[in-house]
């Protein structure tokens, strides 16, 4: 059975954002973590390959520091490593990411995608989904527990109010809720082992893609701007004993910002 | 010329979920400020009486696909037919609701199309050269980013509660169009083998106007009551910090905040939460904070519209008196 796992690295969650002078979310000094979801992608990944034996190959495009987060999926235990690293690709949207993500993979067996069910920096769920509709193979979003029996696995998947249980034909892709497992931290011996393990570098060129294909260009979403919230007030700390301030607290509610 | 809003009306247990009475409102709205038609599209198996529901809110048309094969959600399936439908009228827009159907549908449908997808949008607005600009959180809430379409149709999943419901007019009538399946093999290859719901009373997280949410103050499972029983007077969901979710009070899928629910209601009640940056990601678009904390100096006092100082386990259930009281 072999797996590709797509990563994305984002901000740690403690980020503060801010904007640099041309509007832009300033990275520096920003910490950067595998999108936690993801984690949970790459912890069943491994699994599978327990179990059935193949490989697992991780993959992402992103910027400089990206070897880092695949570097550390090797030392969780997946094998081989994708990194597609080109500043022509920021500014990618779903789209774009998806086609190249699907390029890069053209020459990797699998019979199973994982990814995250969301990405925490841009919060969009939509890459994976993508993929496997540019792969050309179904998916199931959002999946809690997985089984795989020949060539079909079962997922429980998390719904608006309860759980569904689909039965989907392999390959396909499925993306990870929290809860379908528990990832390991790398171990000493497999940071070290990491470190010989099979790692490529694509350039967007390498894919056979033109600049103008990716980044903000090849985008079908144009970002106009980026912009942070009006930061909150504090308000007001309602004074006095409990059952005076609990009354007045509901009659400001109610009265005032009449929001009941 | 691409004609049309279209808006994609989900439905949960034979309704029209809010979400999408909310895009049918909005986009009437929009549909007399740009004089295209409002087209709703409903996907399913019996569904009797739904276009008249849709009618009401404004939709000027809608189309009906029912059929047994769509009873029950798979993207596959919904996609096939979606994309059929709309690659045949060419709207200029095609609104859906940010549920997890939604989720699971919007971009599946938008690769297929060739198109992007504004995905959880928090505001729309026309505009005379890209017809939509959408306003979305990144980061969780930290930021927004904003987006137009140059392809059509522009694709976008918007979040519940973004737009306010207009008053059902019963008198409006819409045409109904009926349309057949006929999906792809290609595109079946997914089985629903079971749904459970939980039997909860209580709203949704992501469409509740108020919630009421519990931190590590609470203090045990048990201690939950007390947030529920406010709920339950406020017809309000029932939200969970991190810590209260990783202790075991409550599970994951209550949990609000960067790497749990966003949400936006009109009213968000804080009850022993701390205001930790990852908790106020997921809930600082809210209209209304309340903070109960016992910490003066607790984060959650610098977001909070009005906060209470005070042990929970005594100002919670005052609350929960009070309003009984003035809502009798
Ligand atoms: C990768 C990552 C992702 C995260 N994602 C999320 C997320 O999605 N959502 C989230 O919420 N957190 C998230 N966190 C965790 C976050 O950093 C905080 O740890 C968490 O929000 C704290 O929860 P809390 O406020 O309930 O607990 P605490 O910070 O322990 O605060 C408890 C509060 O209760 C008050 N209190 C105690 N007893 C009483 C009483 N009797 N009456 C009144 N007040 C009382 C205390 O004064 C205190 O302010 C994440 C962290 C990481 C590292
Ligand atoms: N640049 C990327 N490289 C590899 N995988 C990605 C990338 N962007 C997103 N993904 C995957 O797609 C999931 C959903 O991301 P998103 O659609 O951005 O919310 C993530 O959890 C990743 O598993």
């Amino acid at each position: 059975m072999n797996v590709v796992v797509c990563l994305k690295q984002t901000f740690d969650t403690e980020a503060k954002i801010v904007l640099d002078a041309q509007g832009k979310v300033d990275a520096n000094g920003v910490n950067l973590i595998i999108n936690p979801y993801d984690e949970y992608a790459i912890e069943e990944g491994i699994r599978l390959k327990e179990k059935f034996g193949g490989e697992v190959t991780v993959v992402s495009m992103g910027g400089a520091k990206v070897a880092e987060a695949l570097r550390t999926a090797l030392a969780m235990g997946a094998d081989k490593a994708i990194a597609i690293q080109d500043p022509a690709s920021y500014g990618s949207d779903e789209y774009v990411t998806a086609q190249v993500l699907a390029k890069a993979l053209k020459e990797v067996p699998f019979d199973v995608i994982l990814s995250g069910r969301i990405a925490i920096d841009d919060g969009s769920s939509q890459v994976a989904v993508r993929l496997a509709e540019q792969l050309g193979i179904p998916s199931v979003t959002s999946i809690m527990t997985l089984s795989v029996e020949g060539n079909k696995a079962v997922v429980t998947r998390d719904i608006d109010g309860g759980m569904e249980t689909v039965e989907i034909t392999l390959p396909a892709v499925l993306t990870a809720q929290k809860g379908l497992n528990e990832p390991r931290y790398p171990s000493v011996a497999g940071i070290m082992k990491a470190k010989k393990k099979e790692f490529k570098t694509f350039t967007l060129k390498d894919l056979g893609m033109d600049h103008g294909d990716a980044g903000f260009a090849g985008a079908k979403m144009k970002l106009d701007s980026i912009s942070l919230p009006a930061p909150r007030q504090a308000g007001r700390v309602i004074q006095g004993e409990p059952v005076q301030a609990v009354s007045e607290l509901v009659r400001v509610l109610m009265d005032e910002a009449k929001v009941i | 010329m691409a004609k049309g809003i279209f808006i994609i009306l989900e439905q949960q247990g034979r309704e029209i979920r809010k979400v999408a009475l909310e895009l049918l409102s909005e986009g009437r709205r929009l549909a007399e400020q740009t004089g295209e038609p409002l087209v709703g599209v409903l996907l399913g198996s019996e569904m009797k009486g739904l276009a008249t529901a849709a009618s009401a809110y404004g939709a000027d048309q809608v189309i009906t696909v029912d059929d047994p094969v769509l009873k029950d959600y798979t993207t596959g399936s919904y996609t096939s037919v979606l994309n059929r439908i709309i690659r045949e009228r060419e709207p200029q827009a095609v609104l859906i609701g940010n549920t997890a159907i939604g989720r699971d549908l919007a971009p599946r449908l938008a690769q297929r199309l060739g198109v992007g997808l504004a995905a959880d949008c928090v505001g729309m607005e026309y505009d005379a050269i890209t017809f939509l600009r959408f306003k979305r959180p990144i980061y969780a809430g930290k930021a927004y980013a904003h987006l137009h379409s140059e392809a059509r149709p522009i694709l976008a999943t918007i979040r519940p509660n973004t737009f306010a419901l207009s008053v059902a007019d019963p008198s409006r009538t819409a045409e109904v169009v009926e349309e057949k399946a006929s999906i792809d093999a290609a595109d079946l290859q997914t089985i629903v083998k079971e749904i459970v719901r939980a039997a909860s009373s209580r709203p949704e997280l992501t469409d509740a106007k108020i919630i009421v949410s519990g931190g590590r103050g609470i203090k045990n499972a048990e201690n939950f009551k007390v947030i529920e029983e406010l709920a339950d007077v406020l017809n309000a969901a029932v939200g969970a910090s991190r810590a209260a979710v990783d202790a075991g009070y409550r599970e994951y899928k209550y949990q609000v905040g960067q790497t749990g629910k966003t949400v936006s209601p009109t009213l968000y009640i804080a009850c022993g939460i701390s205001g930790a940056i990852q908790h106020l990601a997921g809930m600082g678009s809210s209209k209304v904070i309340v903070a109960i904390n016992k910490d003066p100096e607790a984060n959650i006092f610098t977001v909070a519209d009005y906060g209470i100082v005070g042990d929970l386990f005594e100002i919670v259930p005052l609350l929960s008196q009070e309003f009984k009281k003035r809502l009798a």
